[in-house]
């Protein structure tokens, strides 16, 4: 692996997976500044460059309120998911109770349950309970569906903590309290704050709860309001508006993904590879 | 973590009778929550999948025991569905593992560049799925994408069968083969080091020692990443909806049965739909867990504390 010839070999491969990786998003990035005269020219690159897409679809009322409703329901939601499956993980980390197995056999079912079978019947549920097309309506199926993750992914970060540390702090005199918040909490943390984000991706980028439990903007999130853009009324072509959204919804994602990557890996792997 | 250190220091059978509790109280609202929304809308799903429930015709409701089993069963757009989805899942999680398995081991391997390599694989994974779809949409639009620039004129892929289906699948498997390559990843760091050396002293070739020694030992990953995987493939919505809308018979049963809620009111042809997605769902994952026996992952069977 040290030899030139190695050297070289894995640099194609890797400049093989950066294109790969990169192309596809360069290229809705491209349409997003493409002018209206120009954007069904086939080329990659636009000949000319503008800013109106944007411009459009932040004066677009429907697109602003999608991304209010996106950014309020996917933090309702994790907070929530994360509150009430983080005292879940620590019980399944750290405690030894019958019933154990039951919770994550449960939330590994919920996991990798198909969305669609909730739909049907939430659709009728929630028309029944006056949720539906709500903020809550959509808050409670992201809160399901984020919360097996965060019992998974959680469970095996709080594994990890050495917990011993909390009794030498009380043995040097430190409260319970004190021993959480100075010890624990600053080790439990970093997990926290990772399954958090990847409960927030998980929300965010809902599309098919979105389209069937919403009938207007109150509560449509942003992926599904992409998804009613037309060329009609406020733009001639939606194509230039639909990729400058795409970009907007994608773009803070990929930021927090890039930024918080090492943590990322390691919470995605986490739950899947200790058998 | 408080009232646990207080009763520890009693009787041991009293601090584990605590403790238990203690471990039932803190699961109680997770549990609580899962059954409110998952588990009872699956059995009022199933309760409706026994009725004639159409929203247009409210008053023509009623109980018609397995009716909807038998109409979804004998639809041929039922089983046009099931058959792409099924299509769709294993062409795509192939392809996925194939692909997933050469990006795993560029990044295991690499040495010069690999935290810009780990860093840029996980974009696809970011991108919500819609936005990237539309890209795909776009760049196979005749006129305005570059891809279908390249090929002949007149051809439009996404208005016929076979392109659209390779189309969804190639969506499919850009956005999640980052995923499978991280798991695949953390399988590769299981494989010791001093096992492959030894396979190189004694002669293996690379590829021998990839397929020997390599592959042998990651079997439980990539199981667990197959499972997870097939289970998210079959429930291929969002991608379809966006480049074709289920035209050019490219419905997926997701597609399908939201068709019949939305477009057409139908709540109990819809749930019978829901109920045949999740049985075939349960049965994809009883069949990987006692057929191969892939452990399901997370679980914890020592107990470890």
């Amino acid at each position: 692996m040290t030899t030139g010839r190695n050297r070289a070999r894995w640099s194609a491969v890797n400049a093989l997976v950066l294109l790969y990786a990169l192309v596809p998003v360069a290229w809705i990035a491209a349409l997003s500044f493409k002018t209206p005269a120009t954007i069904s020219d086939g080329a990659f690159w636009p000949r000319r460059w503008t800013l109106d897409n944007y411009r459009g679809i932040f004066a677009n009322d429907d697109f602003v309120r999608g991304l209010v409703n996106s950014i309020g329901i996917g933090l309702i939601s994790t907070a929530v998911a994360i509150a009430v499956g983080t005292l879940a993980a620590y019980a399944i980390a750290r405690l030894a109770f019958p019933g154990k197995s039951l919770v994550l056999g449960v939330s590994l079912l919920i996991a990798m349950f198909p969305q669609i079978s909730l739909v049907t019947p939430l659709f009728q549920i929630e028309r029944g309970l006056g949720l539906f097309n709500t903020w809550p309506g959509l808050i409670l199926p992201y809160v399901t569906f984020a919360l097996p993750l965060t019992i998974y992914t959680l469970s095996t970060f709080f594994r990890e903590i050495p917990w011993d540390l909390e009794k030498a702090a009380k043995m040097d005199g430190a409260t319970p309290f004190q021993a959480f918040r100075l010890v624990i909490a600053p080790l439990a943390m970093p997990g926290v704050v990772t399954t958090a984000i990847l409960a927030f991706i998980v929300c965010w980028n809902d599309f098919l709860f979105s389209i069937s439990l919403t009938s207007s903007d109150a509560a449509r999130t942003a992926p599904a309001t992409i998804s009613f853009f037309t060329g009609s009324s406020q733009f001639e072509d939606p194509t230039g508006s639909i990729a400058a959204a795409a970009m907007v919804i994608t773009v803070p994602i990929v930021v927090f993904v890039l930024l918080f990557q090492r943590r990322i890996v390691s919470g995605l792997t986490s739950g899947a590879v200790k058998g | 973590m408080t009232a646990r250190a207080g009763t520890a220091a009693r009787t041991p059978s009293e601090g584990r009778r605590a403790e238990r509790r203690l471990g039932w109280w803190l699961c109680a609202p997770a549990a609580l929550v899962m059954v409110l929304v998952a588990g009872w809308p699956v059995l009022y799903s199933l309760l409706l999948s026994l009725q004639r429930n159409d929203l247009r015709f409210p008053d023509r409701r009623a109980w018609v025991g397995l009716d909807n089993y038998a109409t979804v069963l004998t639809s041929p757009f039922w089983w046009q569905a099931f058959g792409l989805t099924l299509l769709v899942t294993a062409v795509s999680v192939v392809l996925e593992l194939v692909l997933g398995m050469a990006v795993a081991v560029a990044m295991y391997r690499t040495v010069v560049g690999r935290g810009l390599v780990r860093t840029v694989v996980l974009i696809p994974y970011g991108i919500v799925t819609v936005a990237a779809a539309y890209g795909w949409k776009y760049a196979w639009t005749p006129g305005t994408g570059w891809l279908a620039g390249m090929l002949p004129a007149g051809e439009a892929p996404l208005t016929e069968h076979w392109p659209a289906v390779g189309i969804i699948i190639l969506a499919e498997v850009w956005k999640t083969t980052p995923f499978m390559a991280l798991l695949l990843m953390a399988g590769l760091a299981l494989v010791p080091e001093d096992t492959l050396k030894a396979a190189a002293m004694d002669g293996a070739t690379a590829w021998q020692r990839f397929t020997m020694v390599t592959l042998p030992l990651m079997k439980p990953a990539i199981l667990a990443a197959l499972l997870f995987r097939t289970l998210d493939a079959f429930r291929v919505f969002d991608n379809i909806y966006v480049l074709t809308n289920g035209a050019q018979q490219t419905s997926s049963v997701s597609v399908i049965a939201y068709h019949n809620l939305i477009g057409g009111l139908n709540l109990g042809v819809g749930s019978t739909m829901s109920v045949l997605i999740f049985l075939t769902v349960a049965l994809v994952a009883f069949v990987f867990v006692k057929g191969f026996g892939t452990a399901a992952p997370g679980r914890d069977p020592e107990g470890r504390r």
